[in-house]
């Protein structure tokens, strides 16, 4: 799915200790294990849909799992809330790497007009488990090949996606 | 009578009362008489009964249509406004979200600042607050403004100045505990829960001294009896002692550690029977599998003793939670009559959907009933025990993780959420802003990280089936347990209600509107779109013998985060053509204070 990016970083960080995963996705060090790409359009989908609208897995759980962790600031289906960006629209422009750095390592918009922050998830692996997940569905979202609320229909749990899950969450 | 005479005996009054409280007058009786004087606004709740009533008739039913907006303030603040000002002596007090700004505005010379307090807070606390940076209020006592900040710190202000008392920290922010709720004053204590439920926080309440910022009890809602100030003999659930362990025996392990029960909501004291009066949040986490046991004492309104914080009574509503109902909403202390009896109640509008009427002496359960139809979790709770029966259909334990159990009503945000009601003597009504939404709930497996959410559910929520408004404003009985009238609307109310003696109530909506309705029969009698949504709660006082209503306008908390986007009625069968109703076609951000008068 994500030939040339960050599988292996994430798998890394979800093996061991997360004082160490976080310590292991420090910009410097995330900057060596990934590519930088063009932008998002050169990205390849990291999401798979039927055309009876079967989602993939990770399309599926991504939806799940930004609803425990994200929708609190960024809103239902990434549309937005008072106080975080729609991420429907912010992956239009940011690139997968992009994304990734803010998740892990936060972002901060404070100014006598705004007090925004986005803080950094690097270390918590009910985010870092299951980013890549939330990604496609982000970017399945942002793309319009998703609609609002919870796909109906889901691919079943792959077994490798189980075995990850129990790896990475101890 | 001699004048010398006369002059004689006040001095030896005086002496007399001297002696009898020594220092400085205490704030118990300063604040005991202000809080019943119509004139003032001096505390959040409006007096300690949290009643939200006013004695004030000069704006009345039959004059409100007349109503036009007085003066406004921007507040320079752009994010949820809860809460409402203060206005003590001529003096009122704004205070804001994060950073948690405090104005005071002299009424006397055209609202000039008088002083600003302006905190420095680190910005790393605003991402842990789950549901914007809301705040909800600062309390009066002792010639100090209290003001409980995000960071958790407490800081006590010289009303008149806004000189820095004394400040102290109640919590830890990296772990995810911040302050969002309102301080009492009770004697010589200044009280305040604590906020963060979503991050595993374990709740408690603090009472500090107003002199000195020294805690003079602590109370937690989970663990240990000694930390909780629970008595295993003396404290009583519906009549019974609750026994030893009483809260480690329903949690498994250590989970109560990270077991939340915060205490974000409002605070209620009865002076007669020296009792301050609260209720706990969510136990976390929202998936309820993976905290077996009744996770006591989430989800319970406590009484502990103002002095001593020891626990005379408590009961928990909805035991081992499985929807995120928390327990913190404002506890009205009325007395009525009940089967003839003149009884010393407590009325609170809970989440979960059901209205609760108890003896706020004994905590004797005397009413539990829906205050939506369409509350469906539960079918109804027994009176004796206590328990709600519920509906194992929406049970989202016993379906079980990585199962969406559908059509839940109320959702997450409960039927009512902090917005606090108002209670008119006149009446015998309680007038609650309420939610109209129901939900889908799947629970999962989450791991616990200091000071990261520790949620474990997805949820989306929607209109209930075959409606499209959000929304209710209702009229409840608390001694029948009925509706008496309710009045549909297209979002949540989130703002508190006022009622007055001149046959009025106020509330505001999420679009902005300031509405005044008819008390007894809620006919609308007036209505101005304010710069921004309402979450804020309705005041009123007088200034120079002549009544206004004021209000904090400025869209965001829980109900901002489907701003945006709205609701979806993606699920089957509702279709509803206002469920994808987006509050961002109707108001933008911005805090303003807007304050309401009669022509002249």
């Amino acid at each position: 799915m994500f030939p040339y990016r960050s599988f292996l970083t994430v798998a890394a960080l979800c093996g061991g200790s997360f004082a160490l995963g976080a310590a292991l996705i420090a910009p410097a060090a995330f900057g060596t294990a990934a590519t930088p790409t063009d932008g998002a359009e050169s990205e390849e989908k990291p999401y798979s849909i039927a055309e009876d609208g079967t989602v993939d897995w990770a399309t599926y759980n991504g939806y799940r799992r930004y609803n425990s962790v994200c929708f609190q600031c960024h809103g239902p289906d990434g549309l937005g809330s008072t106080f975080a960006p729609a991420l429907v629209e912010s992956l239009k422009v940011i690139p997968y790497e992009q994304f990734l750095e803010i998740v892990v390592n936060g972002r901060e918009n404070v100014t006598t007009a705004t007090e925004s922050k986005m803080p950094a998830l690097g270390a918590d692996p009910n985010v870092m488990c299951y980013i890549n997940d939330i990604y496609a569905y982000l970017k399945a979202r942002s793309d319009g090949a998703v609609g609002r609320g919870r796909p109906a229909k889901h691919q079943d749990k792959p077994p490798e996606a189980a075995e990850a899950e129990d790896a990475c969450m101890g | 009578m001699p004048r010398s005479l006369l002059t004689s005996g006040s001095s030896l009054a005086f002496v007399i009362a001297m002696a009898a409280c020594p220092g400085v007058a205490s704030a118990n009786e300063e604040l005991l008489r202000l809080q019943q004087d119509p004139n003032q606004w001096v505390m959040p709740t409006g007096d300690y009964a949290n009643t939200r009533y006013s004695a004030l008739d000069q704006i009345n039913k039959d004059n409100v249509g007349d109503l036009r907006v007085d003066w406004t303030f921007s507040t320079g603040v752009l994010r949820g406004h809860e809460g409402g000002p203060l206005i003590i002596d001529g003096v009122m007090y704004v205070h804001t979200p994060f950073p948690n700004n405090v104005y005071a505005l002299d009424l006397n010379n055209d609202g000039q600042i008088l002083w600003s307090y302006k905190p420095t807070q680190d910005p790393d606390v605003i991402p842990v607050m789950c549901c914007d940076t809301v705040n909800r209020g600062v309390a009066y006592g002792d010639g100090m403004i209290f003001l409980h900040q995000a960071d958790t710190t407490l800081v006590a202000l010289d009303a008149k100045t806004g000189e820095v008392k004394w400040s102290v920290k109640d919590g830890d922010p990296t772990k995810g505990e911040t302050g969002t709720s309102a301080p009492m004053v009770v004697k010589d204590k200044v009280i305040i829960g604590n906020s963060g439920g979503e991050f595993g926080v374990r709740g408690k309440v603090t009472a500090y001294n107003t002199q000195t910022g020294e805690i003079a009890w602590r109370a937690y809602s989970v663990g240990p009896d000694d930390e909780m100030l629970v008595d295993p003999q003396q404290t009583t659930e519906l009549g019974k002692p609750i026994g030893e362990n009483s809260s480690l025996n329903s949690w498994e392990g250590d989970q109560w550690q990270i077991g939340g029960g915060t205490t974000w909501g409002w605070l209620s004291y009865d002076p007669e029977l020296n009792l301050v009066y609260y209720g706990t949040g969510n136990p976390s986490t929202w998936n309820p599998v993976q905290r077996p046991g009744d996770n006591k004492w989430s989800m319970t309104i406590f009484a502990r003793d103002a002095d001593t914080g020891m626990a005379k009574w408590v009961y928990q509503m909805t035991p081992h939670d499985e929807w995120d109902y928390d327990g913190v909403n404002e506890m009205v202390l009325i007395d009525r009559p009940i089967n003839g009896q003149e009884r010393k109640l407590l009325v609170h509008m809970d989440r979960n959907g059901f209205g609760y009427t108890l003896d706020r002496e004994t905590g004797e359960l005397l009413v539990a009933e829906k205050f939506d139809p369409v509350v469906n979790w539960a079918t109804r709770v027994d009176l004796e025990t206590g328990k709600p029966e519920r509906d194992p259909r929406y049970s989202t334990e016993a379906n079980g993780e990585d199962v969406n159990t559908t059509g839940v009503c109320p959702a997450a945000l409960g039927s009512k959420d902090q917005q606090p009601a108002a209670y008119s003597p006149q009446t015998g009504l309680l007038y609650v802003p309420t939610n109209h939404v129901c939900m889908d709930y799947e629970p999962y497996q989450v791991a616990y990280t200091a000071g990261q959410p520790y949620v474990g559910a997805t949820l989306s929520m929607y209109p209930p089936e075959g409606e499209d408004n959000l929304g209710n404003f209702i009229a409840w009985d608390p001694v029948a347990g009925e509706i008496k009238w309710s009045i549909p609307e297209p979002f949540s109310v989130w703002s508190g209600a006022l009622a007055t003696a001149g046959d009025v109530v106020f509330y505001g909506t999420l679009e902005g509107y300031l509405k005044a309705v008819d008390a007894q029969t809620g006919e609308e009698l007036y209505s101005f779109k304010t710069p921004s949504g309402i979450i804020g709660n309705v005041t009123t006082y007088t200034h120079n013998r002549k009544q206004y209503i004021a209000v904090l306008s400025g869209v965001g908390g829980w109900a901002g985060i489907g701003m945006a986007a709205g609701l979806t009625g993606d699920t089957e069968g509702l279709g509803a053509v206002g469920a994808y109703k987006s509050l961002d076609q109707y108001t933008q951000l911005g805090g303003t204070l807007t304050v309401f008068s009669l022509p002249d």
